[in-house]
C-alpha cells in the first residue's frame, strides 16, 4: 500500500514536489533558527563563564562566600589531584586551574624608577600545558592585536586598552606589586609579549593574562588555584546536567572532606588528653566522630554569635565546594530568563510554522475535493480514501522532514563552526559593561534531530486530517451532480 | 606611730603623685617611652594566618621619625627585602625584581607581608602629643595593675586613625591596650603590649600583638622584639636610597 501510494506520489508531482519542498523549507528554517538561538544564549553564557564562572567552578566554602575579595589566603591546595579526581569521576568536563588576583602594574623607565602605574586585574591560566584548551576557548589567537602568545612562564598579555593607558611596548618588562597567598607584599617581573582586545566593552580594560605558573610563582602559591574551572567538551552548557553534578559534588565529595577535616581537627584535639593513647585506635575512631557530630548537631562551628568562645573554627572551610554557572552572582536569573526567552520564541515560531504547515495540509486536502469525489463514487469506501491521504500526508511530510532536518542540522553546524561576525555594532557598545559576545555561533543540539516533526509530520497530518474530515460529509447520492459541475 | 604616720602620708604623696599627672603629661611620658633620637632593633612577625602562622624576622635601623630603614632576613622568600622611610615618603625593594618601588597612596593601607599591620601603621612615628588632643576617662584595674584610659581624637587632618583609646600602664607609663577607630567610629584595630622590660632607663614592651578588626576571622600578628638598643648612632648612610640595591 505505502509503495502504491509513494509511487502515484512520485508520478504526481503536485501532489508532491510542491508540498515536500515547503515542509523542507519550513523544517530547516525551524531547526537553523532554534540551533542560532540556543547557540546565542550560550555564547553569552560563555563568554561570562570563559572569564568568571565556568560551566562549573571548584573553590573553598570560605573562598566562595568572600569571592569578591578575590582571596587568595583561602585558595585550592593540592590542586593537580584535585583535578585528577575531577576528571575521573566527570568525565564530560575537562577541568583548568585559575588564579585570580589584582593589584598595581607599575612600568619602569630606563633607570628602573617608576614611568607609568595603574590598577591591573590579572588571571593566571593554563596556557602552556600541552592538553589545555585555554587558549581556544578565550579566543585569543584571534584576539591578539599585537605581538605573540605567551611562551613562558613570565610572559604576560595585556589588554590593549591598557598598554595604551600605561604607554606600554610589546617586549617589555612590567612589574605586578601586589599580595601572595600568604598576603605578603609581592612583586614581579613580567615580559609583555602581546596585546589583545576581547572587543567585549569595559570587561578587558584593566587586564592581564598570565600563564598559570607565572602566576604561582608571583603570588607563592604552589600547587595551588583560586578556582578550578570546569567546561563540558562542546562549551555547550545544560543547566539541568550542571546543577545535577553540582549537587551531587557538594553532597558526597565535598561533604565526605568537610567530615574528615572535622575529624582529624577533634582526634588532635582529643590526643591531647591524659589516656588518649591507652585506648583502642577504634575507640579513638568513635569518640573522634562523637566530638565532630556533638559540635555539629550544636551549631558549634564557627557560631561565635552564638557561642562565643566556645566557637569552633571549622577546618571544614577550606573545603572543596562546586558553584554551577547558576550560581554565581544573577547568574541563575540570566540563565532562567534564557531558558525562558527561548522556550517562549522558539514555541511562538513553532506555532507559526505548525500554522503554516496544517493550512498546507488542509488545501492539499480542499485542492482534491473533485478527485476524492470521484474515488468515491467509483467505489472506493469512504474509510479507505481518508487513510490514503493521511498516509500520503505522512509520507511527504516525513520525507520534507528528514530532508529538511538534513539540510538544517548542516547549516546550523556550520555555523556552529564559524559563526557570525557581529563585531562592528559589538564595537559600537564598546562603553557599555556588559559581556557581549562579537561573534554569534549557532549550537547543535540533540533536540534538534527531532523537533522538526512537530511541524513537519504533525501539522502536515493534522491538517490533512482535518480536511479529510469533509470526506464523511459528502452524500453518495450528490456524487454525480457534483461531478457534473 | 610618728613613723607609721609618715609612711601612710609618703605613700599617698606618692601615689597622688602618679595619680595628679595632667594628661598631657601622661601622653608626654608614653612618647618619650615609646621615640628615641634613634633605635636599632632585631625582631620578628608572627602573622597568624587562617590556615598557618609564618614568621618573618627583620632588623630596623630608625633615627627620629623621619628616617627608617628595614631589612628583612628570613623566610628565604622575603630575605633580601628592604625598606626606606624618608619623610612621608616609603621606598621598597625586592631583590627578585631588582625594582625600587616607591609605595604611596591606597597601597600604604595594605598590610606588610600579610601581618594586621598596615604601611601606614609602620610609617606613623610621630609622638601622639603633637597629632591628637587627649581626655581622661577614668582609672581600671587590669591583671591588678591601675591603668589610666584616655581617649585620644585627632588635632590634624589625615591619620589614618582619627580616634584611639588607650588603656596605660601607670607605672609603665605605655599604652598596654589600645582600639583604633576610623572617623565613623568603627573600631579598625585593636594592639595590646606585654613583657615590659627596662631598656637604658626607660619601660618598653617585648611584645606587641595587633589585630585588624575588618578581617574576619583574624588571629592577630605577634611583633616580638629580640634585640633593642637606644640612643645609637646611625650614619645618615644607612638611609640612602642606593642602599636598597645593596
Amino acid at each position: 500500500m505505502i509503495k502504491f501510494l509513494t509511487i502515484g506520489l512520485l508520478r504526481d508531482r503536485s501532489r508532491s514536489l510542491f508540498p515536500v519542498l515547503v515542509i523542507t523549507l519550513t523544517v530547516t528554517l525551524v531547526i537553523f533558527t532554534i540551533g542560532f538561538m540556543q547557540g546565542m544564549l550560550n555564547n553569552l553564557l560563555l563568554d561570562t563563564a570563559v572569564i568568571l564562572t565556568g560551566h562549573e567552578k571548584v573553590v573553598t566554602r570560605a573562598y566562595s562566600e568572600e569571592s569578591q575579595l578575590m582571596p587568595n589566603d583561602l585558595a585550592l591546595m593540592d590542586v593537580d589531584q584535585l583535578i585528577e579526581n575531577l576528571e575521573q569521576e566527570y568525565p564530560d568536563f575537562f577541568w583548568s586551574p585559575r588564579i585570580t588576583f589584582a593589584g598595581l602594574l607599575d612600568v619602569p623607565n630606563e633607570r628602573g624608577e617608576t614611568k607609568a602605574q595603574g590598577p591591573v586585574i590579572a588571571f593566571g591560566i593554563d596556557f602552556l600545558s600541552h592538553k589545555s584548551r585555554q587558549v581556544e576557548i578565550w579566543e585569543l589567537e584571534r584576539s591578539l592585536v599585537s605581538g605573540k602568545m605567551p611562551e613562558n612562564r613570565d610572559d604576560a598579555l595585556i589588554s590593549s586598552k591598557m598598554a595604551n593607558q600605561l604607554n606600554i611596548s610589546i617586549g617589555e618588562s612590567v612589574t605586578f606589586i601586589g599580595s601572595t597567598m600568604d598576603n605578603a607584599f609581592t612583586t614581579y617581573n613580567f615580559n609583555v609579549s602581546g596585546t589583545f582586545n576581547l572587543r567585549k566593552g569595559q570587561t578587558d580594560k584593566q587586564m592581564m593574562l598570565v600563564d598559570l605558573s607565572g602566576a604561582r610563582t608571583a603570588l607563592d602559591m604552589d600547587n595551588a588555584a583560586s578556582a578550578i574551572f570546569g567546561f563540558t567538551h562542546s562549551l555547550y552548557y545544560d543547566d539541568e546536567k550542571a546543577v545535577a553534578l553540582r549537587t551531587d559534588y557538594n553532597n558526597t565529595k565535598s561533604e565526605s572532606i568537610v567530615q574528615r577535616l572535622r575529624n582529624e581537627q577533634s582526634e588532635k584535639t582529643l590526643s591531647y588528653m591524659n589516656g588518649w593513647n591507652m585506648i583502642s585506635k577504634k575507640e579513638q575512631e568513635i569518640f573522634t566522630k562523637q566530638r565532630t557530630n556533638g559540635l555539629n548537631d550544636n551549631k558549634m562551628y564557627n557560631n561565635a554569635e552564638e557561642w562565643g568562645e566556645f566557637s569552633i573554627e571549622d577546618p571544614g572551610i577550606f573545603s572543596p565546594f562546586m558553584l554551577a554557572l547558576r550560581d554565581g552572582n544573577q547568574m541563575g536569573t540570566m540563565v532562567d530568563i534564557s531558558g525562558a526567552m527561548l522556550a517562549i520564541m522558539g514555541g511562538i515560531f513553532l506555532v507559526i510554522v505548525m500554522i503554516v504547515l496544517w493550512n498546507m495540509g488542509l488545501m492539499n486536502g480542499l485542492r482534491r475535493y473533485g478527485e476524492i469525489g470521484l474515488r468515491l463514487a467509483m467505489g472506493e469506501s469512504k474509510g479507505q480514501v481518508y487513510r490514503s491521504m493521511i498516509s500520503e500526508a505522512v509520507i511527504i511530510g516525513l520525507t520534507g522532514t528528514v530532508v529538511g532536518t538534513g539540510i538544517g542540522l548542516a547549516i546550523t553546524y556550520y555555523v556552529q563552526e564559524n559563526g557570525i561576525d557581529y563585531t562592528k555594532g559589538i564595537e559600537a557598545l564598546s562603553n557599555s559593561s556588559m559581556v557581549m559576545p562579537n561573534i554569534f555561533y549557532a549550537q547543535v543540539t540533540p533536540d534538534l534531530f527531532y523537533i522538526g516533526f512537530i511541524p513537519g509530520v504533525l501539522a502536515t497530518v493534522l491538517g490533512t486530517m482535518l480536511a479529510g474530515l469533509a470526506i464523511y460529509k459528502r452524500e453518495m447520492a450528490q456524487l454525480f451532480k457534483e461531478l457534473e459541475t | 606611730m610618728i613613723k607609721i604616720l609618715i609612711f601612710i602620708l609618703s605613700f599617698t604623696f606618692l601615689n597622688g603623685q602618679s595619680d595628679d599627672m595632667s594628661v598631657q603629661d601622661i601622653i608626654q611620658a608614653m612618647d618619650d617611652n615609646l621615640n628615641a633620637k634613634s633605635r636599632i632593633l632585631t625582631s620578628k612577625m608572627i602573622v597568624h594566618g587562617r590556615r598557618s602562622s609564618r614568621t618573618i624576622e627583620f632588623k630596623n635601623w630608625v633615627v627620629g621619625i623621619d628616617q627608617a630603614f628595614t631589612e628583612y632576613l628570613f623566610p628565604p622568600r622575603e630575605a633580601g627585602t628592604k625598606m626606606l622611610k624618608l619623610g612621608d615618603k616609603l621606598w621598597t625593594y625586592s631583590p627578585q625584581t631588582d625594582r625600587v618601588i616607591q609605595i604611596s597612596g591606597h597601597m600604604l593601607r595594605q598590610s606588610v607581608m600579610g601581618s594586621d599591620m598596615s604601611y601606614n601603621d609602620m610609617m606613623e612615628d610621630r609622638p601622639l602629643i603633637e597629632l591628637y588632643k587627649s581626655t581622661l576617662e577614668g582609672s581600671v584595674e587590669i591583671d591588678g595593675r591601675d591603668h589610666w584610659i584616655i581617649l585620644l581624637e585627632a588635632k590634624v587632618k589625615g591619620l589614618p586613625y582619627p580616634r584611639r583609646r588607650a588603656w596605660v600602664d601607670k607605672e609603665y607609663l605605655l599604652p598596654m591596650k589600645e582600639e583604633l577607630y576610623a572617623k565613623s567610629g568603627k573600631l579598625l584595630k585593636t594592639s595590646t603590649m606585654s613583657g615590659v622590660r627596662k631598656v637604658q632607663g626607660r619601660w618598653f614592651p617585648s611584645q606587641f600583638i595587633y589585630k585588624d578588626e575588618l578581617k574576619r576571622n583574624s588571629k592577630g600578628t605577634e611583633w616580638i622584639i629580640d634585640e633593642i638598643a637606644f640612643d645609637i648612632d646611625i650614619p645618615d648612610s644607612r638611609f640612602s636610597k642606593a642602599l636598597l640595591r645593596k
